[in-house]
């Protein structure tokens, strides 16, 4: 019995690490311009779906955020680079304008900082 | 269903199970014993653990984890070990579930108070904007909303009214209150000419003014949107919380697991006994207080400081003021006035400086304003001058009373007599950086003037206060050497770097960075290249656009104490953060070896409801400890007029 456990115990913090530390595939989305504007919508729900998103430099763009997940972790949105710290009450669409005109790689987290997303301007 | 809610349906059906835990020892049970038990957590683990469940569920899935996960599989073990056990017959812990979502909630709504109480200070700033104005259009005046102000329109602003847009008055005076703009407690006085920045608050006068700047362009949206930002940006030291936060929660769970092992396999004790040790681990160890560190306390800081007319931009420049060793300012408009004023008068004192404004009325020679002002200031009236003509090079004469009279320079000298007292003096002023103009009468000199860009009457107060805290201070100026050796032994200044060209400031900023981290404090267009160059550049509020944009840090009030304040500040907030952080770990570091049973033989133990209570605590003290520096004291050797 006691081995059983040992051996159950041992694969599961195995599995632990591979699922989370192991190198897993990240939804990444190019936004479609349509008039000029560039609109992306992220899911909120345990985290960022995409993750990453890739704008458009110069173009307006829009990404509506809808939290999905009751967690007090994700019922914010921070944009530390461009001064952003919008509230996201849950099951609303809330939009957030980007300043796209300077290009670079740019992180966004919640307000606890404990998940994150990234905006690609190109 | 909000947090709130869900906190007061947990702790409504846990009572009855807490009450039993108080009054078991009396000999009273509950009725129904395991079979109630069972049925108030299941309410609890649906309603108000649920939403825990889902989120760590989804995160799950997108190989994430957060404090949702560690909650969750802490509150789920004890209760599916607890129907376990009910259906075998051995002791259950429901209680453990339900209390440690309690605990948790608890914690959330505490924290989610703070979290908003140390926020608002963006808000109040945008409450501090008026609502309406009376704007005069098409010769009347009526009352227009704040939106519809246009660059141009003339508003009217009657006694205790805010004034709603900045603009330059163009009729009538008053006193205004800048005190939520520059953080000055004294009412200033304003005529004709002068600006008026929104928000503000008139006094006892009625004026009309023409809005210069609307909407974005004021200088309150302004500080709104750097303070926003501030607020928002990342200081480097939470990199380190960023990594530790993506690896913690996984490594909690394999801690957590081991404990299990460890406990059931190795040392043998009961599968009950062992699973509360684990969920223990699991509980204590969330790592929110880590994550709210950093942030918070730059909220507090950031807002606080914009609330006394110091703007600091972001959270980079907090941490390297840290580290700041020599502060090195601009003289013109930074330590100085920036207006050079009449300093001494030598001779007839009226009289000669009757004469001199009566010859300078017309010209516009900064010296010449600052004898005109002065003679203004003493009420003196000015004389009617004839036949004015310029003496090449050397000054201005005229005829006043019938008397042929001259203003001028040393070059004068050669020309007229002068007596061996007034040389003395000339000479005396001289070596004091003081520019002298010679005032004459027929043939002869009748008294002198000295002029000088005096410092301001805060600077000294300043320069002693920063250092008092061991900071080394240099004054950096494109003036001669004796001018700015006067003005920096009348200030208390370090050193002195004299004849520095405007293009060369950023290269002085850089060799002093050779010997440690370099603060700069400065105003004007030149000296933006060494604010940027600067580890943390100062500018001064009234300087120009392209300074403030610069700077690291901005001062609304033109007050050089604000220096000292602005460094202290900040030093306080980023110490606020190390302290946060290191109770953090401390904290989760401690917290994990006793939850698992570590201490256990020496009778030190923690049950999961415990590490529940230690874990809502631990967000809790973190972002309590942010909102006290709001209360931090800034030390009053800077309030010392």
């Amino acid at each position: 019995m006691k081995i059983v456990v040992l051996v159950i115990g041992l694969s599961v913090i195995g599995f632990i690490g591979w699922w989370f530390f192991g190198k897993h595939e990240v939804a990444a989305e190019n936004a479609e311009v349509t008039d000029d504007r560039q609109v992306v919508n992220v899911e909120v729900k345990g985290g960022y779906s995409p993750e990453v998103i890739i704008l458009k430099k110069g173009v307006p763009a829009t990404l509506n955020f809808t939290r999905k997940d009751s967690s007090s972790c994700l019922d914010r949105v921070v944009f530390s680079d461009f001064g952003i710290n919008q509230a996201l009450p849950q099951d609303e669409r809330q939009a957030v304008e980007i300043d796209t005109n300077k290009p670079g790689e740019f992180q966004w987290a919640c307000g606890m900082d404990m998940f994150h997303g990234k905006l690609v301007i190109k | 269903m909000s947090i709130t809610k869900r906190f007061w349906i947990s702790l409504i059906f846990s009572l009855p199970m807490l009450i039993e835990m108080i009054l078991k020892p009396f000999g009273w049970m509950m009725p129904g014993g395991e079979w109630t038990m069972f049925t108030l957590t299941t309410v609890v683990m649906v309603v108000a653990a649920g939403p825990f469940l889902q989120s760590a569920w989804s995160s799950f899935k997108k190989h994430h984890s957060n404090m949702d996960t560690l909650v969750a599989i802490g509150t789920t073990t004890a209760y599916v070990y607890s129907v376990y056990a009910m259906a075998t017959h051995q002791a259950v812990f429901f209680e453990s579930a339900a209390f440690v979502t309690n605990f948790v909630l608890l914690g959330q709504v505490f924290e989610d108070r703070m979290r908003n109480n140390a926020s608002n200070a963006v808000e109040k700033l945008v409450n501090l904007q008026a609502k309406d104005a009376e704007v005069v259009r098409d010769g009347k005046v009526v009352k227009v909303p704040l939106s519809e102000i246009v660059v141009g329109d003339v508003i009217k602003v009657r006694p205790g009214e805010k004034i709603a847009v900045d603009g330059q008055i163009v009729n009538g005076s008053s006193t205004i209150d800048e005190s939520m703009i520059t953080g000055e407690s004294m009412p200033v006085e304003k005529k004709v000419g002068d600006s008026v920045v929104g928000a503000t608050v008139n006094g006892t006068g009625t004026f009309t003014f023409k809005a210069g700047k609307v909407g974005k362009n004021t200088m309150l949206a302004q500080i709104v949107e750097l303070v926003k930002k501030a607020q928002n940006s990342h200081a480097p030291i939470q990199g380190l919380t960023d990594k530790v936060s993506e690896i913690f929660v996984p490594l909690v769970l394999m801690i957590a697991i081991a404990t299990f092992m460890i406990w059931y396999v190795f040392i043998g004790a009961s599968v009950a006994s062992s699973l509360i040790f684990a969920v223990s681990v699991v509980v204590i160890a969330c790592p929110c207080a880590l994550g709210l560190a950093t942030p918070t306390a730059l909220m507090v800081g950031t807002g606080r400081s914009a609330r006394m007319g110091i703007l600091i931009k972001n959270g980079e420049v907090l941490e390297a003021v840290n580290d700041v060793k020599t502060v090195i300012f601009d003289k013109t408009g930074t330590i100085t006035v920036g207006k050079p004023q009449v300093t001494d008068v030598i001779g007839d004192k009226d009289q000669v400086l009757r004469i001199a404004a009566s010859l300078e009325e017309s010209s516009e020679h900064p010296l010449a304003t600052a004898i005109i002002k002065k003679t203004n200031e003493s009420n003196l009236a000015m004389s009617p001058s004839q036949s004015f003509k310029a003496i090449e090079g050397k000054g201005v004469q005229a005829t006043i009373d019938g008397q042929t009279t001259f203003v001028g320079n040393d070059k004068l000298l050669n020309d007229v007599s002068v007596s061996d007292d007034l040389k003395r003096q000339m000479t005396e002023l001289q070596n004091q950086a003081k520019t002298v103009v010679f005032v004459g009468q027929a043939d002869r000199i009748i008294g002198l003037i000295a002029i000088q860009d005096a410092p301001k009457p805060t600077s000294k107060d300043a320069i002693s206060a920063l250092k008092s805290q061991g900071l080394k201070t240099v004054m950096l100026t494109g003036d001669n050497l004796a001018v700015s050796q006067a003005i920096a032994n009348e200030v208390g200044i370090d050193q002195v770097v004299a004849d520095v060209l405007p293009a060369d400031k950023a290269d002085q900023v850089k060799k002093f960075q050779e010997s440690g981290k370099v603060a700069f404090v400065g105003d004007g267009i030149n000296d933006a290249p060494a604010l940027s160059t600067a580890d943390v550049g100062i500018a001064m509020g009234s300087g120009t656009d392209i300074a403030i944009e610069s700077g690291g840090i901005v001062l609304v009030k033109n007050d050089l104490r604000d220096v000292y304040k602005a460094l202290e500040l900040s030093k306080k907030t980023f110490n606020r953060i190390k302290l946060n952080l290191f109770w953090a770990f401390v904290y989760n570091v401690l917290g994990i070896p006793v939850a698992a049973g570590v201490f256990y033989f020496i009778g030190l133990a923690l049950s999961p409801e415990l590490a529940g209570l230690a874990m809502a605590l631990s967000s809790l003290s973190v972002v309590t400890s942010s909102v006290l520096l709001n209360r931090a004291k800034i030390t009053p050797s800077a309030e010392v007029a």
